[in-house]
């Protein structure tokens, strides 16, 4: 009989959290960007919950708790500034917003 | 009564009120009010001696802290006050002289347009005088010092705008910071050494100390003294000073402020009293300040010049007899001098009121016709100046001359120095006396200003660099905007009794002061005994028989000066033009010597300091700004501004961490 394992999730983890980098450094969409950021969150947020299950912590999935809500922070205010970024601007490109260079 | 702040406050309250109300007082209620305030600071310090008196001798000390000043960790400097038999002496004739002074210079200063202006500077500086004499310890009495300092500054260059005045202000100014220097570094030196600055303390720990740091401190504080009094090498300020009002000349540059060295040394005398060497540099300098401008004086034709290069020379005397450790024969002189000098100098100032401001001796001539008052006083003030006695400084002078001879090393010498300045003395008033008031003819009503022989005499008026771009007018500089010039038909009349009344009062002073400290019998040192608890060192007199014979020989050294002085100038046997050099009327090429230096070489090396500090300096200072600005214009462009490449940085970064850590562990 195939049994999942912890180290099919620790894979699965890892393939989302490379999926999330490289749309993130690949993608110009500031929003598909962002999404990728969510992704790589919650490839971190499996690989702990993978960890408390095959540790017997629990400290792990708390952990996962936190991440959340911080990421709901993040979320709220990153849309915030993406959505006023766009209504100054045409288009959707991370690349001209670069106003800050040196 | 032991209330001692009230003997500053009243001049600081006549200040502020001046300050606030001058121009609304006008003239003169503004200078009654000023003189109300110091005469009430008379009042107060008499009253306040009367009850130093009353006390036993033991302890005769008032003190009063107000509140502490500078409270920091051990150094603490407290506002207080020390009231003992010196700061007491220093007080009366501080305030009487000045009082005096004050109700002069109402009829001297009349329809001066600034003159609420000029009282206000006055009352400032009695106030800071007054601070400096009764101040507790080094860092207060500093304050007075400065405080002073900054009043001679006002008050020489009150008619500012002639540049002559300004730059002369400016001179007395700059000359007495190099003495500040020297005041800071010994007050610095004293607290190293003694752990306080408070006069009491450290007369109880002057004992102790190293006879090398004596020295050192008080050579520190004599270059101090160098400048606030006038001696050798910085006197250069004190004949320029003649530029201010002659009120001014009589308060600050003879009578008080310029006698504030002789008080500090005096003050110091416990560390004194260890100084070893210092106090026979401190002795010779005196004498031979003394001799040199007692010899510049003789050829002076400006009648303040003459009375400014005595008053250095008295002071020279002064300082004969602090380094002799004769502080009680320097205080005599110091009052005494006060008394005749302040009187001369008024007296001056009334033959200038009556000569239309002319200061020029040789424009005047056969003036006790007009002037008799004027006249007798200053007679006075001339007897007591030339050591004849029984006038007051006979007595003063006779006591530093008899507190030298017995000096080691070389008394004899520094006695025959002085003793020969005493003759110059006596010489170059009588000098002055018979230009002024004798000679027979009338000069004004021949010569116009012109035909007069212009002695080179520019050098010694002006500072450093202005001796070339000035025009220099050959008179006085207390010619202050009043129009009317001396003409031949001018008639002199007596100056007002407001200004003949102090006159008088100094003149009995003059004739009288020398009654303070009798040299016949121990019962008669009443200032000697007086001041004795406050005052450190010993002097060794010459033997009763060998006093004797000096004093003879001083009184004939007057008259001898006084009668080849009438043979010159009275009499004309000798032509006055010999012993009138060049070289004395520009004071010996002292003050042109210094604008040489300072002017060639000096300003040479200082231009190699602004260079090194422009080139060196500045440039390090420079170099490193430049150096960051150039390394952030290469840095910058790895801002980008592109977030994905950010992005693509930071994951970087943490493969490169995450591989690290692996390396690391499986290692």
């Amino acid at each position: 009989m195939f049994t999942f394992t912890g180290s099919w999730y620790l894979v699965l983890a890892a393939a989302i959290f490379a999926i999330g980098a490289v749309g993130l450094i690949v993608r110009r969409n500031p929003l598909v960007m962002f999404m990728c950021v969510e992704l790589m969150l919650n490839a971190v947020n499996l690989t702990f919950v993978t960890f408390s299950r095959m540790l017997n912590d629990v400290g792990g999935q708390a952990v996962v708790f936190f991440v959340m809500v911080v990421a709901a922070a993040e979320v709220v205010v990153g849309l915030a500034i993406i959505v006023a970024i766009m209504r100054r601007r045409e288009g959707a490109n991370a690349d001209d917003i670069s106003l800050m260079r040196g | 009564m032991d209330q001692v702040w009230l003997i500053p406050a009243f001049p600081v309250a006549g200040f502020l009120l001046l300050v606030l109300a001058g121009r609304r007082l006008g003239d003169p209620k503004a200078g009654w009010l000023a003189t109300l305030a110091v005469a009430g600071s008379f009042a107060a310090s008499v009253a306040l001696f009367l009850s130093l008196r009353s006390q036993p001798a033991e302890s005769r000390q008032i003190t009063e802290t107000l509140w502490t000043w500078i409270p920091a960790d051990s150094f603490q400097v407290s506002f207080g006050f020390l009231f003992d038999e010196l700061s007491a002496v220093m007080c009366l004739f501080i305030t009487g002289v000045g009082a005096l002074i004050h109700l002069y210079a109402i009829g001297y200063m009349r329809d001066d347009p600034e003159f609420p202006r000029f009282f206000t500077y006055l009352n400032l500086f009695i106030a800071s005088m007054l601070l400096l004499v009764l101040g507790d310890n080094l860092i207060l009495t500093f304050l007075g010092w400065e405080g002073v300092g900054a009043c001679s500054y006002l008050l020489i260059s009150f008619w500012f705008t002639d540049p002559a005045n300004a730059s002369a202000g400016k001179k007395a100014f700059v000359t007495n910071r190099i003495g500040d220097f020297g005041f800071m570094l010994g007050t610095f030196l004293v607290f190293v050494t003694f752990g306080t600055i408070d006069y009491l303390k450290i007369g109880e720990a002057a004992p102790g100390v190293a006879a090398a740091t004596a020295t050192a401190i008080a050579l520190l504080f004599f270059l101090a003294a160098t400048g606030k009094s006038a001696q050798l090498p910085l006197f250069v300020w004190l004949p320029d000073a003649m530029a201010g009002p002659t009120p001014v000349s009589a308060l600050i540059h003879a009578a008080t402020m310029v006698t504030s060295g002789v008080f500090l040394l005096t003050r110091l005398s416990p560390i004194l009293e260890h100084a070893g060497w210092a106090n026979d540099l401190i002795a010779w300098v005196g004498a031979i300040t003394a001799l040199l401008a007692a010899g510049a004086a003789l050829a002076q034709n400006d009648i303040k010049k003459v009375l400014a290069y005595s008053t250095v020379s008295q002071l020279g005397f002064m300082f004969i007899a602090i380094g002799s450790q004769n502080y009680v024969g320097a205080l005599f002189h110091m009052i005494t001098h006060a008394f005749f000098k302040a009187l001369l100098f008024l007296g001056a100032g009334a033959v200038i009121y009556s000569m239309a401001h002319e200061q020029d001796m040789r424009r005047y001539g056969n003036l006790r016709k007009y002037l008799p008052v004027t006249f007798v006083t200053m007679g006075i003030g001339w007897l007591a100046i030339s050591g004849i006695p029984p006038f007051a400084g006979f007595w003063s002078k006779d006591e530093i001359l008899a507190g030298s001879f017995n000096v080691q090393p070389a008394g004899q010498l520094l006695w025959f120095v002085g003793l020969a300045t005493a003759i110059l003395t006596a010489f170059y008033m009588t000098r002055l006396m018979i230009m002024t008031f004798f000679g027979g003819v009338e000069q004004w009503r021949s010569d116009a200003p012109e035909s007069l022989p212009e002695v080179p005499d520019d050098v010694e008026t002006t500072d450093a660099h202005a001796h070339d771009d000035l025009a220099h007018d050959g008179h006085g500089h207390d010619d202050h905007g009043h129009d009317h010039h001396l003409t031949p038909e001018h008639t002199p009349r007596e100056a007002p009794v407001l200004m003949m009344a102090p006159l008088v009062v100094l003149s009995v002073f003059a004739a009288f002061s020398g009654v303070l400290n009798l040299p016949f019998a121990d019962k008669l040192h009443v200032l000697e005994q007086w001041v004795e608890p406050v005052i450190s060192g010993e002097h060794e007199l010459p033997a009763a028989g060998v006093q004797w014979v000096l004093a003879i020989i001083s009184i004939i050294g007057a008259a001898t000066g006084v009668f080849f002085a009438y043979r010159v100038y009275q009499q004309r046997k000798v032509d006055a033009a010999k012993l009138e050099r060049p070289v004395l009327a520009n004071a010996w090429y002292i003050d042109a010597t210094y604008a040489d230096v300072v002017g060639g070489p000096g300003e040479a090396a200082f231009q190699g300091i602004a260079d090194f500090d422009h080139d060196v300096v500045d440039a390090a200072v420079v170099g490193v700004g430049t150096g960051t600005g150039g390394l952030a214009k290469r840095l910058r462009p790895l801002q980008s501004g592109f977030v994905r490449s950010y992005a693509f940085g930071i994951g970087l970064g943490a493969v490169a961490l995450v591989a690290f850590a692996v390396v690391r562990m499986s290692l």
